[in-house]
């Protein structure tokens, strides 16, 4: 391993598993309540978020704009859900409805803004900037034991980190309202388990891990990691604990794998250059899925004639 | 409120403030239409009662409502005299067996277990007494054997046996129970029936959404008729009648249906 591995790699690397789990971790709930495409539908509503935060403050700076893309986030949460509820429709649609709008939306405002001179393009929303997060700081692993180099680690870093925690203490606080109102919500409530306000937690949860991943990996990991390791994982066991183990496994494989084919996979191969980190880790992780699809031990739904 | 309730035996047993059950003016719409409209039912402690009713007659709606499953229009549900979040620990409720998703990754003890949940709360680990309760549940259902099969593998009977054990777990004294005969193998049926009385026997209160017209008389001591309003209630012998069934299902059973079930 060469003396370039820890600031050059290491940083994008911890970025993208702590990412990958983070989004992977609260798409275990949302697949099985059939709610996977909300990760979908937020990294696209953060779009207008964002542009809407520029217009407001007028700079590119991080903060107001995580602040705006957060909520852009909620608000198309709180839309998806009135829209549901109201017209009586299925969570699919609704938030097909809310999350093609807010994006189109966004689209308009960044035309009329005339943002497209500063770094408010459409690449950097889908792929991020893994390759670029960088540490000059760290000459060495002894660097990871300095708290000075430490402290210059990416803040892309500390910020996915804080997400990955937050999101792993809300299930681990609310695991047992999150399991038993994702089976049987009407049992769940009949036990005094307050599912409106559960529901409503683990997609605003899952919104602060997206728009967090968002910014440092794009939105093309973002989406994967929220339906393509639990997917897989619940392919893997029938058992809800053991299933979030596999999504965790799952989204490291996927993070790790993916970093290193795109940055050595084209060089074996003989083509020239790199591709894109965030585009094959999001390869990786469908990959992962398409074997755990064919080969996975717990495949056969129950009620569908045994093959 | 101090309301005395003259039975139809004529007998004043119980008032309405310590009724396991008590609903007034209950009304619930899921669109323009009432699935519910201004409903009063009470329930007699210690007595098994059938909700009976046509397809679509808000049997299992007057359930939720009365649960807070679902939001009502209006009225209110007392359990035990109180306010239903205060007496929410003394009822078990088991919904519609084909209300959940049974491809869910869980195994079948761990059904069980949710029915502990307001003893364990968000945090309190599993320990050996709560297996214990929680399998002795499972024997009681004659579903030990099962408790580590993933819940999808079972048969529909065997799913709401351990819906079964996942309320007998909760030790209420009120349980409600949505069709829990239907579509269940006939082994089933006499196990849940023999569960069902044993819990009566232990001076517990149940409350079943029935389908089957023809066992009403069997199994059941009380009948609440209704199709979207209250038709009767009362206990079988005087409210089981052709009259009030025809009341209820519009004309709509046939001559032979009546007689087997108030025959």
């Amino acid at each position: 391993m060469g003396a370039e591995f820890v600031p050059l790699s290491l940083p994008p690397l911890l970025i993208g598993v702590f990412a990958a789990i983070a989004c992977a971790l609260p798409g275990n709930f949302l697949l099985l309540r059939r709610q996977a495409l909300i990760g979908d539908a937020i990294s696209h509503v953060v779009l207008p978020g964002i542009v809407a935060a520029f217009l407001i403050t007028g700079v590119v700076a991080t903060g107001p704009m995580m602040l705006g893309a957060a909520v852009a986030a909620v608000l198309a949460v709180g839309l998806i859900e009135a829209i549901r509820r109201l017209g009586r429709i299925e969570p699919g649609a609704a938030m097909g409805l809310v999350f093609t709008a807010m994006f189109a939306g966004g689209v308009l405002l960044l035309e009329q803004s005339d943002t497209s001179s500063v770094h408010l393009d459409v690449e950097h929303a889908l792929y991020g900037n893994l390759e670029s997060l960088i540490w000059l700081d760290g000459e060495g692993w002894h660097s990871l034991l300095e708290w000075s180099a430490v402290r210059e680690m990416p803040e892309e870093l500390w910020r996915i980190l804080g997400a990955l925690l937050g999101v792993s203490g809300f299930v681990w606080l609310l695991w047992r309202p999150l399991k038993i109102s994702t089976f049987d919500a009407g049992f769940a409530q009949s036990v005094g388990v307050p599912t409106t306000f559960v529901g409503l937690a683990l997609v605003v949860v899952s919104a602060v891990a997206a728009v967090a991943a968002f910014d440092a990996v794009g939105s093309i990991i973002v989406i994967a990691m929220f339906i393509c390791p639990p997917a897989a994982a619940r392919l893997m066991t029938n058992r809800l604990e053991v299933q979030i183990a596999w999504s965790a496994v799952f989204a490291t494989l996927s993070a790790v794998l993916g970093y290193v084919l795109a940055g050595y996979g084209p060089l074996w191969i003989g083509a020239g250059h790199a591709v894109s980190a965030a585009g094959m880790i999001a390869t990786v992780s469908g990959v992962i899925l398409a074997l755990a699809a064919c080969f996975g031990p717990c495949r056969t739904r129950s009620g569908a004639p045994a093959v | 409120m101090t309301l005395a309730l003259a039975t139809d035996h004529g007998a004043v047993v119980q008032t309405l403030n310590d009724s396991p059950l008590a609903v007034r003016g209950m009304t619930v719409s899921y669109g323009e239409k009432p699935a519910v409209f201004s409903v009063d039912m009470t329930v007699r402690q210690g007595a098994m009662t059938a909700i009976i009713g046509p397809n679509g007659a808000g049997k299992s709606t007057l359930l939720k409502a009365a649960l807070g499953v679902v939001t009502p229009l209006a009225g209110q549900a007392t359990v035990f005299g109180k306010p239903l979040a205060r007496e929410r620990h003394r009822i078990a409720y088991v919904p519609q067996r084909a209300s959940v998703d049974w491809d869910f990754p869980t195994r079948v003890i761990d059904v069980v277990l949710m029915g502990l949940y307001r003893e364990l709360g968000l945090l309190r680990r599993v320990r050996a007494r709560h297996m214990d309760k929680a399998m002795d549940c499972l024997d009681r259902v004659g579903m030990r054997d099962f408790a580590d099969r993933q819940i999808g593998q079972l048969s529909g009977g065997q799913q709401q046996r351990v819906f079964l054990a996942r309320a007998l777990a909760q030790s209420a004294d009120l349980y409600l129970l949505d069709e829990p005969f239907a579509g269940v193998d006939a082994a089933t049926e006499k196990a849940i029936i023999d569960v069902l009385k044993a819990l009566k026997d232990a001076g517990k209160t149940v409350v079943a959404v029935h389908h089957d017209l023809a066992t009403v008389a069997d199994y059941f001591d009380d009948v609440f008729l209704i199709n979207t309003r209250k038709v009767a209630e009362g206990s079988v012998d005087t409210t089981f009648t052709a009259e009030n069934l025809n009341i209820a299902y519009g004309g709509r059973l046939a001559g032979a249906q009546l007689e087997a079930a108030a025959g």
